[in-house]
């Protein structure tokens, strides 16, 4: 659905915008990049994906040697000292559409990410050429400043370029010089409920470790009756044996739940059919 | 035929016969029970029972030869003698041995629109047979038999026909093989030919001995018994049997349907017909125990499938007759009388679990668990049920109705 990097690169094309490509194995890093294209007369490019408290997405993109300060930053937007944080993995495939390491200006191509808010480094400006990903870690290309915000300018987008070193009082009287690049919508995800702590794995561990296992999707599975085995009496009965009493009872009731409700599915696919079938209009001859 | 699986007395002639029949109940020592297909009363002796009405008891190794054609667990209704009486059920382990299969035939008398747990216990037991033998299954809604003996109109018996099937089909029935009619539907062809076939068999005096008609019945009821015999042969079913007119009929019921399947298995081999078997179980107690009914007009002698998790809470703890001592005291010296106990009878149609319920039972009748617990156990399990049983029937559609009362073939019905 999102974009790909060869659709990106024909856009470019077609925009005639000049770049220059070059491919490499995939790389993950700042780091590993420059060891690829460290040295092609263009300047790394470093990329954060960030996220405030209300659900709202930033895109800092930086010269590799630009000291960025996350509170310094959350304070000149205006989202208070701690406001800022990365954002979190499913976002970059939901909302910017593209893998681990390859965050880049150029994902706002992506209808997912109208409302990401998108603070160039002012260093970009003086540089010759900068390099980015395009929607894919296998490959970077660069372009100048002049470039990038014609791209930008296509796709709707006013680039903003920030010092990003800069550190001006916030106060009273001094109000948050970056305010104006806060997004004015945030974007609902659903897995992500504020204030959870983004564990993926949160079911699975219930399942596993919990005995009253409420995350078990049985609708009969009343736990009332599972603590009931797990009573001083039934403890003493079966000692160590009662974790495995007790999920066979549950597998037992689970697997029975799961045969109703094959019988009503099948019942209920054979009734569709019965009806269509009933109600076909034979062929015209 | 009055009634299939209810202990409900009937009213209209049947209860003139009835009133007849129980007056000679209480002439005679209390000890004499009746037992006939319009009444059920008594403390019954199912030994003698048996004995009476001749037929035999399922003892163990049947219900071992049954676990092993089946590769399953035997029912909990075989485990805990529920369904113990039969006639040739070892006929038709030794044809399906053979490979010769059966199919099964269940019924029920749509006669008012709350079914309750007793309804279902048949039910119950038919789908796991239908399951475990991978048979084939016929249920008939006697919608003609209501509107003649409860004098309700032919609509409103078709019209309880068809929610009491919504009911039958949430028991979890398998729509490729189970084929559900109503009688006002489908009597005629194959069937009724069959029907006047079994009523040249059978005298006016037979029927009368059978089923106490008097000269004031009117015709109606006189000539219904074939009805309620032909789903008993294959050839009433060209659309399902056809060619196979040697298929065995296995019927699941109530041991007061004796007699009257004893006239069908009577009159099968004059029309060249296998006698069906019979598979029979004894009778759900009402709440109250031995001495009430479970009656349609009182709705606290049932739990009733539509009853709320507070309604049977309140049922279970408020109108269950129970065999507990008067006081925790006297409870812990002499126990509880499992005899008369209706939660622990409950408890054994219901409770799957063999280990917990012998528990259940020592401790109780030692007098170390409180009737408090068994009710509270039952409640628990009877809730599970009732909502299960909810929400198939909430998936029920009226289209799915259509479907499994379609005269149509069943290609997969012994797969």
């Amino acid at each position: 659905m999102g974009y790909t990097k060869d659709q990106l690169l024909a856009r470019l094309q077609e925009l005639r915008i000049e770049f220059s490509k070059y491919e490499h194995p995939v790389v993950l890093t700042v780091e590993a990049q420059a060891k690829h294209v460290g040295n092609v007369g263009a300047s790394l490019s470093k990329n954060l994906f960030l996220k405030d408290k209300k659900q709202r997405f930033y895109i800092v993109s930086a010269l590799a040697d630009t000291k960025v300060d996350l509170k310094v930053l959350s304070q000149r937007l205006g989202l208070g000292k701690g406001g800022l944080r990365m954002a979190p993995e499913e976002a970059l495939g939901e909302i910017l559409q593209v893998p681990l390491g390859c965050v880049t200006p150029f994902a706002l191509v992506n209808e997912s990410a109208r409302h990401v808010s998108l603070l160039l480094d002012q260093g970009f400006k003086s540089q010759q050429g900068c390099l980015f990903h395009p929607l894919s870690n296998d490959t970077s290309i660069s372009l100048n400043t002049l470039s990038l915000d014609k791209f930008l300018k296509s796709i709707g987008r006013d680039p903003s370029y920030v010092d990003l070193e800069a550190n001006p009082k916030v106060g009273k009287d001094q109000p948050p010089d970056l305010a104006a690049l806060v997004p004015s919508d945030s974007i609902v995800l659903p897995e992500f409920a504020e204030g959870a702590p983004p564990s993926e794995h949160s079911n699975e561990n219930h399942a596993a470790t919990d005995v009253k296992p409420k995350a078990v999707k049985a609708k009969a599975v009343k736990t009332p009756a599972v603590a009931e085995k797990i009573r001083d009496d039934t403890v003493s009965q079966h000692g160590e044996q009662l974790g495995a009493v007790v999920s066979d009872t549950l597998r037992k009731r689970l697997s029975s739940e799961l045969k109703n409700l094959a019988i009503m599915f099948k019942n209920t696919a054979y009734t569709e059919g019965f009806h269509a079938g009933t109600h076909h209009q034979p062929k015209r001859p | 035929m009055e009634k299939r699986e209810e202990r409900v007395v009937e009213e209209g002639a049947a209860a003139a016969a009835a009133a007849a029949a129980g007056g000679e109940a209480e002439a005679v020592a209390e000890a004499e029970a009746e037992v006939n297909p319009w009444e059920v009363s008594g403390k019954i002796d199912y030994d003698k029972l048996i004995d009476k009405f001749g037929c035999q008891r399922l003892d163990q190794s049947l219900i071992d030869r049954v676990q092993r054609l089946t590769s399953r667990a035997p029912h909990v209704f075989l485990r805990r003698g529920v369904f113990f009486a039969h006639r040739d059920f070892n006929e038709i382990l030794d044809a399906y041995e053979r490979g010769d299969k059966f199919y099964l035939y269940t019924g029920r008398g749509p006669s008012s629109e709350a079914l309750h747990l007793g309804h279902l216990i048949p039910f119950m037991f038919t789908k796991y047979l239908q399951d475990a033998f991978k048979v084939p299954l016929v249920i008939q809604l006697t919608d003609d038999e209501k509107c003649m003996w409860k004098n309700i109109s032919v609509e409103e018996s078709q019209r309880l026909a068809r929610e009491n099937a919504k009911d039958i089909i949430a028991c979890g029935f398998d729509v490729t093989r189970t084929f559900i009619f109503s009688d006002f539907d489908y009597v005629g062809g194959a069937f009724y030919k069959n029907m006047v076939k079994v009523a040249k068999c059978v005298t006016y005096n037979k029927v009368v001995g059978i089923f106490g008609f008097t000269g004031e019945d009117h015709i109606g009821k006189v000539s219904f018994p074939p009805v309620q015999a032909v789903p008993s042969f294959p050839s009433s079913f060209p659309h399902l049997f056809n060619g196979k007119d040697h298929l065995r009929c296995l019927i699941p019921c109530a041991i007061d349907q004796d007699p009257y399947f004893r006239m069908t298995r009577d009159v099968a081999p004059r029309l060249g017909y296998h006698k069906p078997a019979l598979i029979e179980s004894s009778f759900f107690p009402a709440l109250q125990g031995d001495t009430g009914k479970m009656s349609a007009s009182d709705p606290n002698s049932a739990i009733y499938v539509t009853d709320s998790a507070k309604d049977i809470k309140d049922k279970i703890n408020r109108y269950a007759f129970t065999g507990g001592q008067d006081t925790k005291e006297k409870q812990r010296l002499y126990g509880a009388n499992l005899e008369v106990d209706i939660p622990v009878k409950y408890l054994s149609f219901f409770l799957e679990d063999d280990d917990e319920l012998e528990h259940i039972k020592t401790e109780y009748g030692l007098g170390r668990m409180l009737t408090f617990d068994v009710k509270k156990r039952l409640t628990e399990i009877l809730v599970e049920i009732v909502e299960r049983h909810r929400r198939a029937r909430a998936a029920v559609t009226d289209e799915m109705v259509d479907a499994f009362m379609a005269v149509r073939p069943l290609p997969s019905m012994f797969g």
